[in-house]
């Protein structure tokens, strides 16, 4: 910062280092843990919009029996691309989104741990998304589905079992992904391990903090199973191996253990952070303590820990035997006790509060209702015989969009109404943010609730048509409406974020009455976070400086302007960021190129990958964390 | 205001009711696992259905208190801001753990029951053997000799003519049983993984290469069962749909002595009769039907199914059309207009590579090969319905 003393450094290299932390070009380069975050949800938002589409022509195909809005083949790539993009491309990125931007400011950290492997993070999850809907431009997207069992994925292009390249782009793309979930969990892990501010025990952080730490251990240790099976695949497709060829000794079956050992904690991968979103604004709005907290915590790693050990109930008509369906159907029994757990303490913590009927809370309590339900439609596949009639068809749809849309989305909607002024300075409308959610509530309900008795009357999922006379064209028909009703809910959403980009109201650091320590600085945040980082006493020490209890529990409020108002000092004069840089994003451009290699087989291809990448890693090696002023 | 609002109201609520009552009326759904006609579907019915009910009450509660608590507690004009702090209860921690954890401890031990009893495989001379080989897209049914299938046919009698009879009676897509009795099912797959899925009479076993899955079907009453493939199996999976036909002993012995006995009278492609003569030249030489589909219920079926005896079924192409002349003489000359194939290339090649389902004869002719005539589509029709 004292300008006068060095002269600006020669350019080292091929490029000069990046220097704008503001503007357009600030985004391509930016290591800010807040920016990548924001980058994350958009992306994030606009693969949503991206699979939503895809989800209205699956609905329109399916409004009536015999439907002709689209071929076999363009049903099969678009539930493919649904399912892939819900859970790859918007599940873990918006989770991710919040992470990055939440967890500094919650665990009073001026960034990440690893700035530039964040902003790695980032671009391979950008390229990675890309690289797999390239595929519809590049001679087939992914339709094997989005769990792409073998061998219909992994028979070679000769054998016909699927048309087209989709299977390669898809196994190639979810490598990537893998890649950018990879390195934003293990930053993650070492960021709130070791970067807390002073005080802030493991048992003082938030719970959201606590939820996405799990998250991101079931990442790190989940992402390989998943990558070995997909290069299988890959070989198996491209290579002649016989990793899934039963005929040369393979087995076909080997694949769906090693991608649910993955796809299991995945589902926790992407319902804890809602997990955390609604533990966070249920207090705030109940203006209660999180009932329960160490419970909530606690509960929070036995699902991490037992997620591991029902991967096999995806598995139960494969013929897995008796013992082995009894063990993994007794298993998934237990998850759902913690579970309950966390459900009846979320309950606690409204239950006797002074309520806020806030956008954010109205969809907290609709992700509570919502995931309840899908919760106990979850016990009903453990009963393994019952299991058998209800998996592959729209029951378990059902189950696991109220568990993935009814939890998840609705948490991370709460999630952007409450932190939306934290992120940008504004407030979201509040009478549009309630529009948006009981339109939400509502038709997706409409949608999803049929689709239980659908699916106990036959109704198969993946199929691109039905008969008539079936009985099913009513209920069909209904969650097509519903369908739409969504739709509208999320442009009443974007409606309420354009409206309120200019003219919305302004936020102050702590427009809720916050209780944790992002709403201590002043909103949006600014680049260095903290000016001075805080010194934590308790949980939710932010409200502990602005309320203290009486005996009997009453809050009292401290007076403001005391020695220790909670307001954080300073104009961050003299505090040392890390730098802008290039190369986790050229690295990141390696990446894809190489994919692209593997798909077409392109030694020249490769070489320019390889080339890539190498150059991206050893630039990014040299350089300093932050650059010499 | 009103009146205009509840005159138009009335007659739409009216008919959008008799349109859901019509809807129902229709239906026609034997593929419906909340009817069961089975024991092993009614077990896992009577498995199910209280254990339903169970989560339903379970989920009433919980989201009543969910709504009863955002109602109650809302914040209101001249409450007091603030409400007592409570941080938890270990009490109702303890509780809520173990009330949960007891519940599913009773609902463990009826679930862990059934799934032994529904695991058990029956034995004994009244149990029928059935053999199931799931295709791309289409289900292939095998009964091989036993007590209660005398009549065994020859495998291959091309390669061995003099060799005694061994093989299993081979048909598609309708598969026969006798009521009241257990069948037992193997289940085996020619190409991708598949779900063998016949609501009504049990759940679901998948159907995989390399492994032989097991399944046992009864049907309690005489009818039509409607089943599909439950497992994604690519392009025309939703196509690959099946139905059983449980019917009276002495009436599936006729469809098996019907089935068992020899092709339909003087179609027989082998015959020297001229008729004959061109017949087989259209199948095995001009359209080469007989690479994927064999005429002779001695054979195992190479990659389309066996159609000897197409007429003893009721339908065709996985169960999806109705067994007629005008749907057969559509799909003979262009099946991939009825069901998607992955079949363009078919005409090309021999081989099963690189071709998946039935090729059109009359669409994307690859050169040097013949475009089906009205009157070549009309002799094979002819044939396969034992007309001529």
């Amino acid at each position: 910062m004292t300008a006068v003393q060095a002269p600006p450094a020669p350019p080292r290299g091929i490029l000069r280092r990046p220097k704008s932390t503001t503007g357009y070009w600030s985004w391509w380069t930016t290591v800010d843990h807040k920016k990548i975050g924001i980058l994350y949800g958009g992306l994030g938002l606009v693969f949503f919009l991206i699979a939503g589409i895809e989800a209205l022509l699956i609905r329109l195909q399916l409004a009536g029996p015999n439907g002709a809005v689209l071929t076999a083949g363009q049903y099969n790539t678009l539930f493919t691309m649904h399912g892939t993009t819900m859970v790859f491309l918007v599940g873990m990125p918006l989770a991710t989104a919040f992470g990055n931007y939440l967890i500094p400011l919650q665990i009073g950290a001026r960034d990440v741990a690893f700035p530039r492997l964040n902003m790695f993070g980032f671009w391979v999850f950008a390229l990675g998304g890309i690289f797999i809907y390239s595929g519809f431009f590049l001679g087939g997207a992914p339709n094997g589905g989005w769990f792409g069992y073998t061998p219909l994925t992994s028979m070679p292009l000769t054998q016909a079992a699927l048309p087209g390249h989709g299977p390669d782009f898809w196994a190639v793309g979810l490598v990537l992904l893998g890649i950018g979930s990879v390195s934003s969990g293990v930053n993650f892990v070492v960021t709130i391990l070791n970067m807390r501010a002073p005080g802030m025990t493991l048992l003082r952080m938030p719970v959201f903090v606590w939820m996405m730490l799990v998250v991101a251990f079931l990442t790190v240790f989940a992402m390989p199973a998943v990558t070995a099976a997909l290069i299988m695949v890959f070989f198996d497709r491209n290579f002649s191996t016989n990793f899934f060829v039963a005929a040369a000794g393979g087995d076909p079956l080997l694949y769906q253990h090693l991608f649910w050992l993955f796809g299991h904690p995945e589902v926790y991968i992407l319902i804890l952070p809602g997990m955390g979103i609604v533990s966070e604004t249920l207090p705030v709005f109940a203006r209660k303590p999180l009932f329960g907290r160490s419970v909530i915590i606690f509960s929070g790693i036995a699902i991490g820990f037992l997620g591991w050990g029902v991967w096999a109930h995806h598995m139960f008509a494969t013929g897995l035997g008796p013992v082995a369906t009894t063990a993994f159907g007794l298993s998934t029994m237990l998850i759902a006790i913690p579970t309950g757990v966390k459900i009846f303490n979320w309950i606690g913590t409204v239950w006797g509060g002074s309520i806020r009927l806030t956008s954010p809370m109205l969809f907290s309590l609709g992700f509570i209702a919502m995931f309840t339900i899908g919760g106990l439609s979850g016990v009903t596949h453990s009963i393994v015989p019952a299991d058998t009639q209800q998996t592959d068809t729209y029951y378990v749809v059902a189950h696991f969009h109220y568990v993935l849309f009814g939890g998840l989305v609705f948490a991370i909607f709460g999630g952007f109404y409450y932190w939306w002024p934290k992120f940008f300075g504004r407030m979201l409308d509040d009478r549009i943010g309630k529009l948006n959610f009981w339109l939400m509530l509502i038709g997706f309900n409409l949608t999803f609730m049929p689709m239980h008795i659908l699916g106990l009357q036959g109704q198969l999922r993946r199929t691109y048509t039905y008969p008539a006379n079936m009985g099913w064209d009513t209920m069909n028909f209904a969650a097509t409406i519903g369908g739409f009703v969504i739709a509208l809910s999320v442009l009443v959403f974007l409606v309420n974020v354009v409206k309120t980009a200019r003219r919305g109201e302004v936020a102050g650091a702590d427009p809720w009455d916050g209780r944790t320590l992002e709403w201590s600085i002043p909103s949006p945040a600014p680049e260095y976070n903290f000016a001075e980082i805080p010194q934590v006493k308790s949980a939710d020490d932010f409200w502990h400086r602005k309320y203290t209890e009486d005996e009997e529990g009453r809050l009292v409020r401290l007076p403001a302007g005391g020695a220790d108002d909670g307001a954080s000092h300073g104009d961050g004069h003299g505090i040392h960021l890390p730098s802008p840089s290039f190369f986790p994003l050229i690295m990141a451009l390696g990446l894809p190129i190489l994919g692209y290699a593997a798909v077409y087989k392109s030694p020249w291809t490769a070489a320019v990958g390889v080339i890539t990448v190498f150059f991206g890693i050893y630039a990014w090696a040299i350089e300093p964390g932050t650059a010499e002023d | 205001m009103r009146h205009p609002k509840s005159r138009i109201a009335a007659p739409v609520l009216l008919a959008g009711f008799t349109l859901a009552l019509a809807a129902c009326g229709e239906n026609n759904n034997r593929q419906n696992s909340l009817e069961p006609h089975g024991p092993a579907a009614q077990q896992i019915d009577d498995l199910f259905i209280p254990i339903l009910a169970l989560a339903c009450i379970i989920g009433v509660l919980v989201l009543g208190a969910t709504v009863y608590a955002a109602i109650k507690f809302r914040h209101r004009e001249g409450r007091p801001d603030n409400p007592k702090q409570v941080h938890g209860h270990t009490a109702l921690e303890i509780g809520w753990t173990i009330v949960p954890a007891l519940i599913l401890a009773v609902v463990a031990v009826p679930t862990v029951a059934t799934i032994w009893d529904l695991a058990e495989r029956p034995k004994g001379p009244e149990v029928l053997k059935i053999d199931v080989v799931g295709h791309q897209w289409w289900w292939e049914f095998e009964l091989p000799k036993q007590a209660l299938v005398p009549q065994a046919t020859k495998l291959n009698t091309k390669a061995a003519p003099d060799a005694p009879p061994t093989g299993p009676i081979v048909t598609a897509t309708e598969l026969h049983i006798p009521v009241g009795t257990k069948v037992d099912v193997g289940l085996t797959s020619a190409d991708v993984i598949h779900s063998f899925w016949i609501p009504e009479l049990n759940g679901k076993k998948d159907v995989m290469p390399g492994r032989t899955n097991r399944l046992t079907l009864e049907a309690s009453e005489p009818g039509v069962y409607l089943g599909a493939c439950g497992e994604y199996c690519g392009l025309s999976h939703a196509g690959m749909r099946m139905r059983v036909i449980a019917e009276p002993m002495d009436k599936w012995k006729a469809w098996l002595a019907n089935i068992s006995g020899p092709p339909v009278q003087g179609s027989d492609p082998k015959s020297p009769e001229p008729e004959a003569a061109k017949l087989g030249d259209l199948l095995t030489t001009t359209y080469k039907c007989a690479n994927c589909h064999s005429f002779d219920s001695a054979q195992e079926s190479t990659y389309g199914p066996n159609l000897t005896h197409l007429k003893s079924r009721r339908t065709f192409a996985g169960g999806a059309f109705e067994l007629n002349r005008k749907n057969l003489l559509r799909w003979v000359k262009d099946a991939p207009s009825m069901v998607p194939m992955q079949s363009k290339q078919c005409r090309l090649f021999t081989l099963k590579e690189i071709c998946n389902g039935m090729p059109s004869f009359t669409k994307d002719t690859p050169k040097g090969e013949k475009v089906m005539t009205d009157e070549d589509a009309n002799t094979i029709v002819d044939f396969l319905l034992g007309e001529k």
